[in-house]
């Protein structure tokens, strides 16, 4: 049921900025795979499409086959099966320096030997564009990235953030109509980070351009994106847009991987309709609804920390019986360790006004909505399977 | 509680001595800092002293007394004082007076005396060919003294040849050029004008132009072979990369004269390399491979082959994979993104190792000598042989010189095109 749904997501793109007519998408991935050893795969049955501008960002963890898959659509790896199409033509035979792709990268690949202006300059002069041409393409994507003032320096005489902007403008300089970004940000600092995000999201915004962004930070998925595509070995574990993927995760793996999460192990006793009811390990029980779980079989509950309560059960909400095992200060919020009877912990989200001390005893309640229980099995990667079949 | 007490005690204490310091002059401050310095560069000094010491003793002063033979050489003016004495008034032209010819039967008697006479006549041979025997002759002929002096030296038309007296006029200054020029194949001129020597007898220009070929066509056959080597090197897994580092390597470990002993047998006329090129049909005929200059090119090319690649390697292994993959989808082509984006960063290392080669190519010395042919000996031959064989050291000097200038002046060239900081030698 839901291995359905994730996989009609993907194949359809969800309603993007400027959607394409009749559902085939820009940029088209169909059943690609990539094997580099004949044994193992790095990315497995792969159907992705992208929509005509929009910002779709691969997130996953190492290895779980997001950069292959962006290395595939630059033309840098070939799939080893499956087909590739970029505007309804297909790219297999397609060399990276055809393709009319602009890619940044993690380590912005400046060229140390060139100024900042000749390597903004560069696509324009191997594509035989004439000189006043390139001066004044160069000049006015320098202004937009703010950066025309130092267009006679060299790379490295400049800061991580400013080498990033060039690598922005090289690769936005040609006018390509789709760009790849592979970990753009990782090597900057996080408030370095969070000003670039919105300086890229502007950029997207104010150019129509079609963007794929890879990252391994969930934050930054969430920030910039139209959709996300979580990548879990090989495969994706979730397709949708930011809020899709927070509110309603469709696995143990993405309900972790993006944003905090509370887990609860238990079996589930069971099903009534769309919930179900969970024995926890060590005691106690809760409502939660049912994500692909069967009568019986061990589950995870995830609860964000910011669904639960401080209080008393109202009506069908569960209630479990905690004491206070530390309190977080964070300044606008605070988080409190709530061990529960059966001695496991919850993380729960508090105002700043929030006193109570160690060992007090609290009773801390959700409603069975804000609670999802996935297959134990299903935590790190047995939900690929689920999703290809 | 008792225990803070001292800290308590301190602090006033410690705070005086600041505003001391304060109200005192900042240069005093200075000062012990420059002393402080001071005593940390004596002392890093003192360690590198004994390495110091040892290369002025081993190196540098043999250098310079070496090198300063080329253009100090007293023997001649310390042999013959009365002669010097005696050709102070001379105008150089024509023939002396006979007292000069007496003084110098006098000098020359006299060194037969204290057995310097031959050191004497090899010194005036290597300026004036053929002089030992008549030094020699005229010396012996002296000693029987069955006739004056003056008659003995006139009998000897050696001593009344045109040519004679201004060498060893010369030879009276113990400052000369003469080594210097004739290392140039150049010498002074009856009119004080410097001239080409006739060219019988014109060697030097011929053999420092043959070294300097030798050594280009070396350095090219090592960048040519050594280039995609290095490139393979740079972008295969670490650990296949140092495999091929050790095959590279390996022969380097090997004595230099092993390897050209081992290069003889290989491109001996019945050796391998013929014999792998007669069987391949490249060759019709066994070549002589063997005492020839290509032969010379082979084996100084695999010798030298480790010194280009690896300057090269170390400036490709810093390159980042992503530099090639961004110009590609910037959309250069192959070649396009080689020329304009690889080769210009492994330029300085390119550089650095064709510059390690042609020099030390310049300095070749026992593979010429056993692979080359006659006609195949460099410039270190010719030092070589006037060290060991003809025992004129001055020449040997001269020689020298020249090719250390030589070799200062072109690496002068290469760091002021280049800088000599972007010329990435290791």
């Amino acid at each position: 049921m839901i291995a359905e749904a994730t996989a009609l997501s993907a194949g359809s793109p969800a309603p993007a900025p400027d959607t394409d007519a009749g559902g085939q998408g820009f940029v088209e991935f169909v059943d690609v795979e990539k094997s580099y050893d004949g044994r193992t795969f790095a990315v497995t049955r792969l159907n992705l499409g992208v929509a005509r501008g929009e910002f779709l960002t691969l997130l996953g963890p190492s290895g779980s086959g997001k950069t292959t898959t962006l290395n595939m659509l630059a033309g840098f790896e070939r799939p080893t099966s499956g087909v590739i199409t970029l505007e309804g033509r297909s790219v297999d035979r397609l060399p990276p320096y055809e393709r009319n792709i602009g890619m940044v990268f993690q380590n912005y690949a400046l060229f140390p030997h060139m100024s900042v202006e000749e390597n903004v300059a560069f696509p324009l002069s191997v594509r035989k564009i004439t000189k006043v041409d390139v001066a004044s393409r160069v000049g006015r994507v320098l202004d937009m990235v703010r950066l025309r003032q130092f267009g006679d320096r060299r790379p490295a005489q400049l800061s991580g953030g400013q080498q990033q902007r060039v690598a922005l403008a090289r690769a936005l300089v040609f006018e390509p109509s789709l760009v790849l970004m592979d970990e753009p940000l990782g090597a900057l600092d996080k408030k370095l980070r969070e000003h670039m995000q919105i300086e890229i999201k502007q950029l997207h915004t104010m150019l129509g351009v079609t963007i794929v962004y890879v990252t391994h930070d969930q934050s930054e998925a969430l920030t910039m994106s139209d959709r996300v595509a979580v990548f879990n070995n090989g495969g994706i574990a979730q397709l949708g847009s930011p809020d899709d993927l927070y509110n309603t995760p469709q696995s143990s793996f993405v309900a972790s991987f993006i944003g905090e999460n509370n887990t609860l192990e238990g079996k589930v006793e069971r099903i009534f309709g769309k919930e179900c009811r969970v024995a926890l390990d060590g005691g106690g029980s809760v409502t939660a609804l049912a994500i692909g779980v069967a009568e019986g079989a061990a589950c995870h509950v995830a609860i964000r920390p910011e669904r639960l309560k401080l209080a008393p059960a109202s009506n069908g909400a569960n209630a479990l019986a905690a004491k206070v095992d530390g309190r977080i200060y964070l300044g606008d919020h605070q988080r409190l360790l709530a061990r529960l009877e059966n001695g496991q912990v919850l993380t729960v989200k508090v105002g700043p006004e929030a006193t109570m001390g160690d060992g007090e005893s609290v009773t801390v309640s959700c409603t069975p909505n804000d609670c999802r229980a996935f297959p134990a099995d299903a935590g790190t990667g047995g939900s690929i399977s689920k999703t290809g079949e | 509680m008792s225990a803070l007490e001292p800290t308590k005690l301190d602090r006033p204490r410690a705070s005086r001595d600041w505003s001391a310091a304060d109200s005192g002059t900042a240069k005093s401050v200075a000062a012990a800092l420059r002393r402080a310095d001071l005593g940390d560069r004596l002392r890093s000094l003192a360690l590198a002293a004994p390495l110091l010491v040892l290369l002025a003793l081993s190196f540098g002063i043999p250098i310079i007394l070496l090198l300063s033979r080329a253009v100090y050489d007293p023997t001649i003016a310390n042999a013959l004082p009365q002669t010097s004495q005696a050709l102070r008034g001379w105008n150089g032209t024509g023939l002396p007076d006979d007292a000069a010819f007496l003084a110098l039967a006098a000098d020359l008697r006299s060194n037969q005396a204290k057995g310097t006479a031959y050191e004497l006549a090899k010194s005036l041979n290597a300026r004036l060919p053929g002089a030992r025997s008549q030094v020699l002759k005229t010396v012996r002929q002296l000693e029987a003294a069955e006739r004056p002096p003056l008659e003995v030296m006139k009998a000897v038309p050696f001593w009344s040849a045109p040519s004679t007296w201004p060498v060893i006029e010369s030879g009276t200054h113990s400052v000369t050029s003469f080594y210097l020029l004739s290392a140039l194949d150049l010498r002074w001129n009856a009119d004080g004008g410097i001239e080409r020597v006739p060219p019988e007898q014109a060697i030097f220009v011929q053999v420092f132009m043959r070294t300097f070929f030798v050594a280009a066509a070396v350095t090219l056959a090592t960048l040519i072979l050594g280039f995609p080597l290095a490139y393979l090197i740079a972008s295969v897994p670490k650990g296949l990369a140092a495999i091929l580092i050790v095959a590279v390597l390996l022969p380097f470990w090997t004595s230099i004269l092993v390897r050209t002993a081992a290069w003889t047998v290989l491109l001996q006329k019945f050796g391998l390399v013929n014999d792998l090129l007669l069987w391949l049909g490249v060759a019709d005929d066994r070549l002589d491979l063997m005492y020839s200059r290509i032969g010379l090119i082979i084996a100084m090319t695999h010798i030298q082959l480790p010194f280009t690649l690896l300057p090269i390697y170390s400036v490709m292994r810093t390159i980042q994979p992503s530099q090639m993959k961004a110009a590609y989808s910037l959309g250069a082509k192959p070649f396009t993104a080689f020329r304009r984006v690889y080769l210009p960063q492994v330029f300085p290392g390119v550089m650095a190792g064709c510059l390690l080669t042609f020099i030390l190519c310049l300095g070749y010395y026992i593979t010429p000598a056993l692979i080359g042919g006659a006609s195949d000996q460099l410039i270190s031959n010719f030092i070589a042989s006037y060290v060991n064989v003809e025992l004129n050291w001055e020449m040997a000097a001269a020689l020298s010189f020249i090719l250390l200038v030589f070799t200062l002046a072109l690496f002068g060239i290469f760091a002021r095109i280049l800088g000599l900081d972007r010329l990435k030698l290791v």
